[in-house]
């Protein structure tokens, strides 16, 4: 019984680590690339979940065909926010930039709530509800889907950025904007992709999560949140760090609620997250990958 | 140079500015000073917020804990247990500044984005104290009965004694601050923002200022909040969350990181925005996203800045100090 | 190698507080002006205030209140006011945030000179109400839940939701009728939640019911299977969840992904369609206390209620073109003994709050009110009623 009770606990944490997981690949993406926060990345998953859901039921599109239109929709969100937003301002200070992504995330929920009203909303699971059993643990086959896409978001960025000529591009600019903009690769370009690919990869966390975890047009504040967080613990140039830190901070609340309090679950999953932050803080801090 | 004279003609000035503050309450309906009320508190909690980031040049997305703090500490202690309100007060300030301490140390060990998230997880954690520990705080349920301030028999119980008793506590505050950034101290704190390795090698020890200046915000926004105890009688955890502090993080940056007095007009200007996208019902979210958004990308160092540079009385070399300013706080981040 | 900035300087010799103070004067009179033009019309209406929070964590109660609210005046001033006057609602939306709510009363009240408040929707937002309200002594009809807005009973405050102690109560008796005597409660940790929770262990004892677990979710949250697995692992015979959507769905979800066949009683606060369109086929089998509106079309025709809620229901759905829901049924109740209370006092804040006091045998949404000036909620026992979901409908269980 007990350890059904932890590998319940363990998949209940993955599962929920996916999502931070994905969140936090956006948060990393842009910020390796441009240096800028953006507080509008769990709007971006917010929005495939809204998206998707309208698109299916309100407009009647099959299901694929849904969720590949709200990817598409969702990164054009983002090369709408970079190139109106953030580009105009670009020689401002940071914290400055940091407030407008900020005015965004409050601009895209208020265009939520507009229009899909205040409701939370739930796409149909992907292959049915019957649990499946491993090791005891009794596992929403939605998870799984919610675990795949994690890793295919993981193993299609690491071949992007290591393979592709883009990829490379992208890398590039990471260490040295200006090295190489004289090399001859356009950085604006580059934190234009960057946005796009974020957005698109949130949105697709929000798809596959929303028949889970059901989404309301203020979701993105918290995933926001944990995104950062597991960004955070990840150092914010790593993707292998932001996949990781989301998936510990998953299990970490999982194991903080199950164990101790589930009350105090997420500032159990907090303090854990500090203590991570303060060992690592003696050391490099890791951010240009 | 800008706009009107210096020495004794500032003096005319200050004191004009000084009528015109007082007359307030009587200029607009009660309405209106409840609401100057209003960012008269938010006032006090920027400025102190202003000086911790513009001095260690880090985000603190966690400030609205301490205002926290502040207001349930003296509303606990004043309402359950009887204490004098202004007794409370100090005390609260007191217990606010010490957890500011501690916290303080391990905080700053973290930089750039790392400590934004570390104010931000240190925000969240207090929130969650503040619901859970329901015996002491009444839970989501809030606390109500919190005595209001008094002297003698004189209470602070109407809107207008609550004016001017905020405002006094605010001009104080803005004054404190500008001395200190006129002192010594000041002059330390502006070296360590310029080169932490300079300041460091001619003997200042940084980490020691930096969480000195954390203390003095959090006294900052402690008094704020009890301040907003007393004068609301009933407080929940609901205002002291994350999206008060990102408010107050937007507050600051609006009137200016580098303007202490650019601290009342960031307060004032978002929650008279507030006021003002009421006339737009359904669609006021939305709105201030957007004003959010062209304020910053027309005005980056602030409304003050902005609006005087767009008034012709910026000085040249200010476009060329800002700019490097950007480009070294990029690296700092790291 | 970085070039040796200079920091904004802090020591700037502009005029600021000169500036500061004529900016915030021009604002306020740019808000004072957009605000400013009240209607100065021929036949002076009652003018009545109305805070709902149309924004933030609480929207989903303050978008229907304010609907049915807007609703409501229409009917009202077509069918020729009262006695003849029109009246008009000013409605603010108070964001979820009380600091909001608090200024937006004051509003109401000097600026907008309202004969009297509808609203808030949310117990904390409410809570903060009370001194305004009562200093400046206007009546205040909440829509929020808690027991705590009229107990202690505050001469201007009333509320027309019913309490969450009637829930509890309705919910204990039925679990003591089957026998089930253990019980795990499975709470949200917001303003809903907690109160549900007090009511819930003060009441446990006299009903015979003990606690044998008892955890907490957070609104937001959006996997409870941790939870739930620890309560598996007790020896609870019934499982009461208490909080609104879309935890409590997410809930019913999880059970049936446990596998869990423990009896779920929840509670008022899935009463509404989208518990069922979330939870899916899980939400079947979910018994929980209902204000009658849910089975309005299956209550006999000698239930007093019936029409009201009939009408109240068919009028929402023809204007909105969604379904009524209890939310809504509290701004409806609070408007509609607003309406009779003018009716008889006329616009004076005084005699209209005497009025609201002394209404008897009111046939509203959420149940016959009955005031006194003990009682500023009105409703006793028969105002919930127990309902379970069977095949994706609400019937009504004995």
């Amino acid at each position: 019984m007990p350890l059904e009770q932890l590998v319940q606990y363990l998949v209940s944490g993955l599962t929920l680590g996916s999502v931070y997981a994905i969140v936090a690949l956006g948060f990393t993406i842009i910020f390796s690339v441009t240096g800028i926060i953006n507080f509008a990345q769990g709007e971006f998953v917010m929005l495939g979940g809204m998206l998707s859901y309208w698109l299916l039921r309100g407009v009647g599109l099959p299901l694929l065909y849904a969720c590949l239109l709200t990817v598409l929709v969702v990164s054009m969100v983002g090369v709408a926010l970079e190139r109106l937003a953030i580009r105009p301002a670009r020689r401002a200070p940071i914290v400055s930039l940091i407030i407008i992504t900020i005015g965004a995330s409050i601009l895209i929920r208020g265009v939520a709530g507009q229009l899909w009203g205040k409701d939370a909303v739930a796409l149909p699971a992907f292959s049915g509800e019957a649990p499946v059993d491993v090791l005891g643990a009794r596992i929403a086959p939605q998870s799984l889907w919610v675990l795949g896409i994690g890793a295919a978001a993981m193993v299609g960025l690491h071949v992007l950025l290591s393979y592709t000529m883009l990829g490379k591009a992208l890398r590039a600019c990471a260490i040295n904007r200006r090295a190489a903009s004289i090399v001859g690769i356009d950085p604006q370009a580059m934190s234009l992709f960057s946005f796009a690919l974020s957005a698109g990869l949130g949105a697709a966390g929000g798809i596959v999560v929303s028949p889970l975890a059901m989404m309301s047009c203020d979701s993105g504040a918290m995933l926001g949140v944990k995104g950062f967080a597991a960004a955070a613990i990840g150092g914010f140039g790593s993707q292998l760090g932001a996949v990781g830190g989301g998936l510990l901070l998953g299990v970490l609340e999982a194991l903080g609620a199950g164990y101790l309090s589930s009350s105090y679950k997420d500032a159990i999953a907090l303090v854990v997250l500090f203590i991570v932050l303060f060992v690592r803080a003696h050391g490099a801090s890791g951010e240009r990958a | 140079m800008l706009i009107l004279g210096e020495g004794r003609g500032r003096l005319a000035l200050s004191g004009a500015s000084l009528v015109l503050l007082a007359a307030i309450p009587w200029l607009g309906n009660a309405y209106y000073t409840s609401l100057a009320i209003v960012i008269g508190i938010h006032t006090l909690v920027t400025v102190g917020l202003c000086l911790l980031m513009g001095y260690t040049g880090q985000v603190s997305l966690g400030q609205a804990a301490f205002y926290g703090v502040g207001a349930f500490a003296s509303g606990i202690l004043s309402a359950t247990y009887g204490v004098s309100p202004w007794l409370a007060m100090m005390l609260a300030a007191l217990a606010t500044g010490g957890l500011a301490y501690l916290t303080g140390y391990p905080i700053f060990r973290l930089r750039g984005n790392y400590l934004a998230m570390g104010t931000l997880g240190f925000g969240i954690i207090v929130y969650i104290m503040f619901v859970e520990l329901d015996e002491y705080t009444g839970g989501p349920s809030g606390l109500s009965g919190i005595p209001p301030l008094s002297i003698g028999g004189f209470a602070f119980d109407s809107d207008l004694k609550y004016y001017y008793l905020v405002w006094a506590f605010c001009l104080l505050g803005l004054l404190t601050a500008q001395n200190i950034v006129r002192s010594r101290i000041g002059r330390a704190l502006r070296a360590i923002h310029g080169s932490e390795m300079a300041a460091e090698s001619l003997g200042i020890d940084i980490s020691e200022f930096k969480v000195k200046v954390f203390v003095l915000s959090a006294v900052y926004a402690s008094v704020a909040g009890s301040l907003y105890a007393h004068y609301t009688t009933f407080i929940s955890p609901q205002p002291f969350g994350m999206n008060f502090s990102v408010e107050l993080v937007v507050m600051v940056v609006i009137g200016g990181l580098a303007s202490i007095w650019g601290a009342i007009f960031g307060a004032a200007a978002i929650t008279v925005l507030g006021e003002l996208l009421h006339g737009f019902g359904e669609l006021d979210v939305i709105v201030f996203g957007l004003v959010l958004i062209l304020v910053m990308v027309t005005m980056p160092e602030g409304l003050v800045r902005g609006v005087l540079d767009g008034l012709g009385r910026g000085r040249g070399k200010d476009r060329e100090r800002s700019r490097r300013w950007w480009w070294r706080y990029l690296r700092l981040g790291a | 190698m970085p070039t040796p900035a200079r920091i904004p300087s802090f020591t700037s010799r502009r005029s600021p507080l000169l500036i500061t103070a004529f900016l915030f004067l021009l604002l306020s009179s740019l808000a004072a002006g957009l605000v400013g033009c009240s209607a100065a019309g021929k036949v002076e209406p009652y003018k009545i205030g109305g805070l709902f929070a149309v924004t933030g964590f609480n929207s989903p109660l303050g978008t229907p209140e304010k609907e049915t609210a807007l609703m409501l005046e229409d009917q009202i001033n077509k069918a020729g006011g009262i006695n003849g006057r029109p009246i008009k609602l000013i409605i603010y939306d108070t964001e979820s945030d009380e600091t909001k709510a608090v200024n937006l009363a004051k509003k109401l009240i000097e600026q907008d000179q309202v004969l009297a408040i509808v609203g808030p929707s949310s117990t904390g937002e409410s809570l903060a109400l009370v001194d305004t309200v009562e200093k400046a002594q206007v009546p205040l009809l909440s829509c929020a839940a808690s027991a705590q807005i009229v107990q202690p009973v505050r001469k201007w405050v009333f509320k027309t939701p019913q309490s969450d102690s009637l829930a509890v109560g309705e919910i204990y008796d039925y679990l003591k009728a089957k026998s089930l005597t253990k019980v795990a409660l499975l709470t949200s940790s917001g303003g809903f939640g907690t109160t549900g929770k007090k009511a819930l262990e003060t009441a446990a004892a006299q009903a015979g019911v003990s606690i044998v677990a008892s955890e907490s979710f957070g609104d937001k949250d959006t996997d409870m299977t941790v939870q739930l697995t620890k309560i598996k692992g007790s020896d609870a015979q019934a499982l009461i969840v208490w909080g609104t959507n879309p935890g409590p769905a997410i809930i019913a979800k999880n059970m049936k992904q446990l596998g869990m066949s423990l009896p779920v009683f929840q509670s008022h606060g899935i009463a509404n369609r989208k518990f069922i369109e979330l939870a899916g086929d899980a939400a079947n089998g979910v018994i929980f206390p209902a204000g009658k509106l849910l089975v309005a079309s299956s209550l006999p025709d000698s239930d007093p209620q019936k029409s009201v809620l009939t009408k109240y229901a068919a009028d929402f759905q023809a204007k909105y073109n969604k379904n009524a829901d209890t939310f809504g049924g509290h701004a409806y109740d609070a408007i509609m003994l607003l309406k009779k209370a003018i009716e008889k006092a006329g616009g004076d804040r005084a005699k209209i709050r005497d009025a609201i006091e002394n209404t008897q045998g009111f046939v509203g949404i959420g149940g016959t009110f009955n005031f006194s000036a003990a009682d500023h909620n009105g409703l006793g026992k028969g105002s919930f009623t127990m309902v379970k979901i069977v095949n994706g409908e609400w019937t009504k269980e004995q």
